[in-house]
């Protein structure tokens, strides 16, 4: 085990980026066309990058899985994007982002990079706003703000209830501005499955047309991914069906080390799970909290009564009951955990799942009373019928009910101060990497990570990297890159022709996602997590032996592309569950049963782990390294939400 | 529920298709068309037969990516939705179901239900932009927009890029999709500086894509998920 080095700048906090700026070294204009860069995945991250690297001159070859970059999962982030540009004067600043990050994250994120986001954060409404996105605006034309997820100021931008979409949609046009430029070549419907390492750098990575089957060899100065999170290895979540870490695991199994794993965020206010073919679980934004009251039945016979049809002195308003200061609007984890715990106790409400009613009732009665139902409308309209659509309920009329689902991923490739992994010139920006979250993601910070990642960050340090570096010619005959094609077609070749095929790769996703909701999901224990381990060692064989894949390699096979994701999906649930296992203490969105307190908060053991735990992978094992986190301005303290 | 399906099957842009016929039983309500497929997929891996391959991602209505003409309906019969948002509660009186790609010649069938895009974002590569770079922009406040404006914007800016416009027009048109585009960035001042070039560059590659034009059928705003107005077109059209 070593110390990893995060290459931080040292000096006061407000200083670090731009001293750091200084020190990058610079490609001048008319060298830049000479460089090669991969950048993987079209999300904000990834089309925020391609567009500034483009811009600049460099030539860009760009990938996504999705038949357009514009469909990439950010389009469904829902509630807004953080800036401290205390347009409403409510005491807002850098630092109180810097701040409500770091204490939201459960004091395990690194100082200097949450400070670098909170800075970045209002540059990135001035781009998003001279793109033409369309945020919600006051009569008088200036930029609304609203309170998010668990703050006490008014700094979130939004456009209705699309902002990923139209952050996403920005970002797509600056980038289609640079394909018609020439500068960035684009692949859509195409997937990474493995990289290239030459020499001890990131060289380029091998990749499948999903259309044709055909695997092509792509080769470049340096690899940026921007893969998004993995949350699908809970097969339910709010992601995209197509999500996937294989492009992150792929960097893993060559060497870049993957950081606090288990760091997965259980999302509240999701439409409840009504039965076993379930595909996926539909996010309703967290801005309904603002408004909503969340309630429980009192008593488990009226769990299944018309909830208007319960007295108000038997609904049970558990989160401001427990938190009177945050109410509805404590942090993500904290309202998971809650809301299981209500569940777990016979009280939720809705259709019955494995004997369990999973849900509890999100309420707008009182705010429809309170300023009206038209006003409602504006503000929540498509939700509203979002909701409706799903569930065939009108939520005007009946309280929704919302139950817990994995929303997001902490945890990622690790990355330094300059976005760049354990691997010389791969880098991970975005959900791929681990770094500015800590343990726990506040809301409508997804949104500004992946955009200062890709506008602001990434392509001042990509290009200090290339700077730096000379590169050898290399071409689809170098043995590193025959050798990597012919590991991916091995592979493909082991998943179409299984010694005993039986199961299809859904089969062996929900087995998979049933074990990490159960043992690694809103609460872990040591007992449950190793018995997790060996049932997640027995499905890996179990797959090997009888996954079955029909139709044919060399084509367009959905079924394929599924069966080679929950391969990777296995191996990193394994992780996920020997990183839980690890971390002996409760943080943020990783609640150790052994390490709560009576109240049922997390218990963190800052002696003994306030370190990003970062794991690499050594002849098939994960071994343990260690990022010490020092706070030097910020003192931490107990995350107290009451 | 049990449904009789009825599945357009296509190896590739160069072959021909046909219709073939399936049967799913024991379909819950709450299960979505998707799913539906899904466990028909799961039915075809069982008996070791090729999946039917369509196309999905979000599965919240907000990526764009479905694509199902049912029963002659682009993204089916119910209004303001797309595809993956249909339930099979709204099909208990439809026990037959003909599922069939978009059709339009320049969205090329790929393989079975799903189609080529690219066309759109080809269209959008030729103007669909504010020709603004990384760090150059302005103080964000700087520049009021009326909340008309705005909101005006935004409603056009809503357009998820699934192309059902397209998949009802008799004249297999876009413009409704390149109107909106246009006419969210003319709202905005930021926008409209470039408005009447941008038009031109973009209606241009819509031509060269071999969309057809427009001639006030409207069949576009009825089956758009996102109800984007065809009084979008208006504006396109009068700032040629």
């Amino acid at each position: 085990m070593h110390n990893l080095n995060p290459n931080e700048p040292s000096g006061p906090l407000e200083n670090r980026w731009e001293k750091h700026l200084f020190g990058l070294a610079l490609i001048a204009p008319q060298n830049r066309k000479k460089y090669n860069i991969i950048v993987i995945g079209t999300g904000l991250a990834g089309a925020s990058l391609c567009a500034t690297l483009g811009e600049a001159g460099y030539n860009v070859k760009s990938f996504c899985y999705n038949d357009s970059p514009r469909r990439a999962h950010s389009i469904a982030a829902q509630g807004g994007i953080n800036a401290s540009k205390n347009y409403q004067n409510d005491g807002d600043s850098t630092w109180r982002l810097f701040y409500d990050t770091i204490k939201g994250g459960d004091f395990r994120a690194r100082e200097s990079n949450v400070y670098r986001l909170a800075q970045l954060s209002c540059n990135i409404i001035d781009q998003a706003v001279s793109q033409g996105v369309p945020f919600a605006r006051e009569y008088s034309g200036y930029l609304a703000n609203r309170s998010f997820g668990g703050t006490q100021v008014s700094r979130t931008f939004y456009a209705r209830g699309q902002t990923g979409q139209q952050l996403l949609l920005g970002a797509y046009s600056a980038m289609s501005k640079e394909i018609s430029s020439g500068r960035v070549k684009h692949q859509s419907r195409s997937e990474m499955l493995e990289l290239i390492i030459v020499k001890d750098r990131a060289r380029g990575i091998v990749v499948r047309d999903l259309v044709s089957g055909e695997i092509s060899a792509h080769i470049a100065d340096c690899v940026v991914m921007c893969t998004g999170g993995y949350s699908n290895a809970y097969y339910l979540s709010t992601n995209a069906k197509g999500c996937n870490t294989s492009a992150t695991w792929r960097a893993y199994k060559k060497g870049a080390y993957f950081a606090n794993p288990s760091f997965t965020q259980i999302h509240p206010t999701c439409v409840p799970p009504t039965g076993d073919n379930q595909s996926k679980l539909t996010l309703m934004s967290e801005s309904l909290r603002n408004d909503g009251r969340i309630w429980a039945p009192k008593n488990i016979k009226d769990c299944n009564k018309d909830p208007n049809n319960i007295n108000e002195e038997d609904r049970d308003y558990f989160l401001e009951r427990m938190y009177p200061a945050f109410a509805n609007l404590v942090p993500r984890d904290i309202a998971s955990r809650a809301l299981k715990g209500i569940c777990d106790e016979g009280r939720g409400v809705g259709s019955k799942v494995n004997n369990q009613r999973l849900g509890v009732y999100l309420d707008f009665s009182s705010v429809i009373e309170k300023i009206g139902l038209e006003k409602v409308k504006e503000k929540y309209g498509n939700l509203f019928d979002m909701y409706k659509s799903i569930t065939g309920e009108n939520p005007y009329q009946v309280p929704m009910k919302i139950y817990p689902a994995p929303h997001y991923t902490m945890g990622g490739l690790w990355v330094d101060y300059n976005l760049m992994t354990t691997i010389n010139g791969l880098f991970a920006t975005g959900e791929a990497n681990f770094s500015d979250h800590g343990a726990n993601r506040l809301g409508a910070s997804a949104l500004m990570q992946g955009l200062a990642d890709g506008y602001f960050i990434a392509p001042q340090t990509v290009a200090n990297y290339l700077a730096r570096s000379q590169f050898e010619e290399i071409d689809d005959n170098h043995p590193e890159v025959v050798a990597s094609l012919e590991s991916v077609k091995a592979r493909i070749g082991k998943l179409m022709n299984a010694p005993k095929p039986k199961h299809s790769p859904d089969y062996f996703h929900q087995k998979l996602g049933r074990i990490l909701w159960s043992a690694c999901g809103m609460s872990r224990e040591k007992q449950a997590l190793k018995a997790a381990m060996k049932d997640i060692s027995e499905l890996e064989s179990e797959f090997w032996q009888s996954i079955k894949v029909t139709g044919s390699e060399s084509d367009f096979n959905q079924t394929l592309e599924k069966a080679g994701r929950v391969a990777d999906f296995i191996e990193l649930g394994y992780l996920m569950c020997r990183d839980a296992i690890d971390r002996e203490e409760s943080c943020g969105a990783h609640a150790r049963l052994e390490f709560l307190a009576e109240s049922g908060d997390a218990k963190r053991d800052d002696e003994n782990y306030s370190h990003v735990a970062a794991w690499e992978f050594q002849d098939g094992t994960p071994v343990l390294h260690k990022e010490h986190l020092h706070f030097e301005f910020i003192k931490p303290s107990v995350r107290d939400y009451k | 529920m049990n449904f009789i399906l009825h599945i357009w099957r296509q190896q590739n842009a160069e072959s021909l298709g046909d219709f073939v016929t399936y049967q799913v039983d024991n379909i819950d309500g709450d299960t979505s068309f998707l799913e539906m497929l899904d466990q028909l997929n799961e039915q075809l891996i069982e008996k070791g037969e090729d999946c039917v391959v369509f196309d999905y991602d979000c599965r919240e209505g907000i990526c764009g990516t479905c694509s199902l003409v049912i029963n002659g309906h682009p993204h089916g019969e119910k209004n303001a939705t797309a595809t993956c948002q249909l339930y099979m509660r709204d099909y208990a009186n439809q026990n037959e179901l003909w599922i069939e790609p978009w059709r339009a010649s320049s969205f090329p069938v790929i393989k079975d239900l799903a189609v080529d895009r690219d066309a759109f974002d080809r269209i959008i590569q030729a103007g669909g932009f504010i020709s603004v770079s990384t760090g150059s922009a302005p103080e964000a406040n700087s520049q009021l927009v009326s909340k008309d404006n705005a909101d005006n914007a935004f409603d056009a800016a809503t357009c998820i890029g699934c192309g059902a416009c397209v998949a009802v027009c008799p004249n297999a048109s876009a413009s409704l999709f390149v109107a909106a585009k246009i006419n969210h960035f003319h709202q905005l001042p930021q926008g409209r500086v470039e408005s009447k070039n941008r038009a031109k560059r973009m209606i241009n590659q819509m031509e060269v894509e071999g969309f057809g034009s427009c001639s006030n059928h409207r069949h576009c705003e009825v089956v758009c998920p996102q109800e984007i107005s065809v009084s979008n077109i208006t504006l396109m059209n009068s700032l040629l």
